[in-house]
């Protein structure tokens, strides 16, 4: 009889603690879709933000590698080929026409030839690059750093962010573009790369020209990169959220 | 605020709402060892029982929104890099030749087919289903909004909990095991096998196994999983790049991650079945309002 009575008790507690995770699980559903949860779960991003540029020495490295860390496969992600009928000509050139320009609020805005670009000053830096989803590979890449370009066009006081407009679209002809804070470009990490592992950079990984935004994920490192903007706000480009994945849903600040 | 062991002596005294019957307490010859007296005794404090309710919150959310976060890439390695012909685990959808698809979890090499719950469930290829994860559907981004609001609500938790604990001496009274608690592991062991536990006093407070199982999971696992959480983050490695180097390497870290979580899950099984075995809905109401009851049984007592 007790035993009887234990472990019908025993599977009403089960089976309430079964039905508890369920409502719960269901509510997290209707919670994400509702319109002002997610508002509220997005204001960890701004506290992340803010706690993590507080403790982070403005010019702390991302840890450098050593040529026997190199993965042997470097996985290209998001869009491997802008595959338009203007890119397709310059690749074809071997990307000869390339040119970048820099403008938007800046005292002197210019168009840097990507032949000039390759004539400055160069860093090559081994570091590790981080994906949203979780993966990690380690590569050698070869740039300017964009410090030195920003030195050239003078950004004015009100700039606050730099927005990079890419080559690619996506399958709904959506243009690819990010952006990050002006303080971040001039960190020494910060470079517009055209070489990885040694080798002129192939198209899957943003030939002829990619942003390298160490110490933050990898969908902040804009791909086949033609004109840097800097901007008071994001209001009014692209979706307005900085950023084609930050569209999405993605956070604008990337650091985690 | 009153620690555990400074309620066990302040309610003492207003223990005895007996069930003893009337008749039987009047005639004072009766040998008093059938008697069963109930005590009430305030266990957990207010602020103990809000963390801890805080903390089921924040561990299902995270665990369920770090398995959406997890699904996006379903493998784990040690070192820095992912090499994906290398990994320590992997929870794949992976085609037959008839033409099915079955989930396949590899573990160091050995693959077992998990069908219908990992690797391949409700006719879509994803490496937890979608009743384990938050959201249900496929949603990285979402997941990560999820999960980082709940990192901080369950760091903020767990300093407030150290800053009471140390102050309120629920630490050192309550958790910390004594010299004689260590000297008793093993029949504590012994005991906890044969599903035996403390009654009486001894119920009323932590025994041995109870105190290094709440120490480790507050003060080891924990701190654990945050400092693997934050090692993934490629801004906290240029700042602590030493997080790199005692964890084996982000890769590494986020496997410890896993085992970690892993680790909380088993910790809840134990702790909610414990939780069943001494008395279900005393045990709830406990860390609801703070009282448990404790049955003196057999024992001579002045009545």
């Amino acid at each position: 009889m007790k035993s009887e009575n234990a472990m019908k008790r025993r599977q009403f507690l089960k089976g309430t603690l079964g039905a508890a995770s369920l409502v719960a699980l269901a509510g997290c559903d209707n919670l994400t879709q509702s319109g002002w949860f997610p508002s509220i779960l997005g204001m960890a991003e701004k506290l992340t933000d803010r706690v993590q540029r507080t403790i982070t020495p403005t010019k702390a490295l991302a840890k450098e590698y050593t040529e026997a860390d190199l993965s042997v496969v470097f996985p290209a992600n998001g869009n491997t080929n802008p595959g338009t009928e203007e890119y397709d000509n310059m690749l074809r050139n071997n990307f000869a026409d390339w040119q970048v320009a820099i403008d938007g609020l800046v005292s002197k805005p210019t168009i840097f030839s990507l032949a000039a670009i390759k004539e400055m000053p160069v860093r090559t830096q081994i570091t590790r690059h981080d994906c949203v989803e979780g993966w990690s590979a380690i590569g050698k890449w070869t740039g300017v750093p964009l410090g030195d370009l920003m030195h050239k066009v003078e950004p004015l006081p009100q700039a606050q962010y730099a927005v990079f407009h890419c080559a690619d679209v996506d399958y709904q002809g959506t243009p690819y573009y990010e952006s990050m804070a002006v303080q971040d470009l001039f960190h020494p990490q910060t470079i517009l790369a055209y070489e990885l592992n040694g080798r002129p950079l192939d198209v899957p990984h943003g030939a002829p020209l990619r942003l390298r935004f160490e110490r933050q994920l990898g969908y902040k490192h804009a791909k086949y990169v033609t004109r840097i903007e800097l901007v008071e706000s994001l209001t009014g480009i692209g979706g307005g959220k900085g950023g084609y994945w930050e569209d999405q849903g993605y956070e604008w600040y990337a650091g985690i | 605020m009153t620690s555990l062991a400074e309620n066990l002596q302040d309610t003492r005294s207003l223990a005895h709402d007996a069930v003893v019957p009337q008749n039987e307490a009047a005639v004072p010859t009766l040998p008093t060892s059938c008697v069963v007296v109930k005590e009430r005794l305030y266990r957990h404090s207010l602020p103990v029982r809000l963390g801890h309710w805080l903390n089921l919150v924040c561990l299902f959310i995270l665990i369920m929104s770090g398995l959406q976060i997890f699904n996006a890439h379903p493998a784990l390695y040690w070192g820095d890099r992912s090499d994906r012909d290398r990994p320590l685990l992997s929870i794949r959808p992976v085609r037959t030749e008839d033409g099915n698809i079955r989930g396949i979890t590899t573990i160091l090499g050995h693959s077992f087919d998990t069908t219908g719950v990992l690797g391949y469930s409700n006719g879509s290829g994803r490496a937890f289903p979608s009743w384990a994860t938050i959201p249900g559907g496929r949603w990285l981004a979402m997941g990560r909004q999820w999960h980082l609001f709940f990192a901080w609500v369950f760091v903020v938790n767990g300093l407030i909990f150290t800053v009471y604990a140390l102050m309120s001496r629920h630490l050192t009274r309550d958790l910390a095991p004594t010299g004689k608690d260590l000297g008793g592991i093993g029949k504590a062991v012994k005991d906890h096998i044969r599903l035996r536990h403390p009654k009486g006093d001894e119920a009323g407070r932590y025994n041995v196994l109870q105190k290094l199982a709440y120490l480790g999971v507050l003060f080891g696992l924990a701190p654990l999983i945050v400092l693997t959480g934050l090692t993934m983050s490629p801004t906290i490695d240029a700042a602590f790049p030493w997080l790199l180097t005692i964890f084996g390497g982000r890769q590494a870290a986020r496997t410890i991650h896993f085992i970690a979580c892993s680790s909380f899950v088993g910790f809840a099984v134990i702790h909610v079945s414990q939780v069943m075995l001494t008395g279900f809905f005393n045990n709830i109401r406990s860390m609801i309002t703070g009282w448990f009851v404790i049955k003196h049984e057999g024992v001579s007592h002045e009545v």
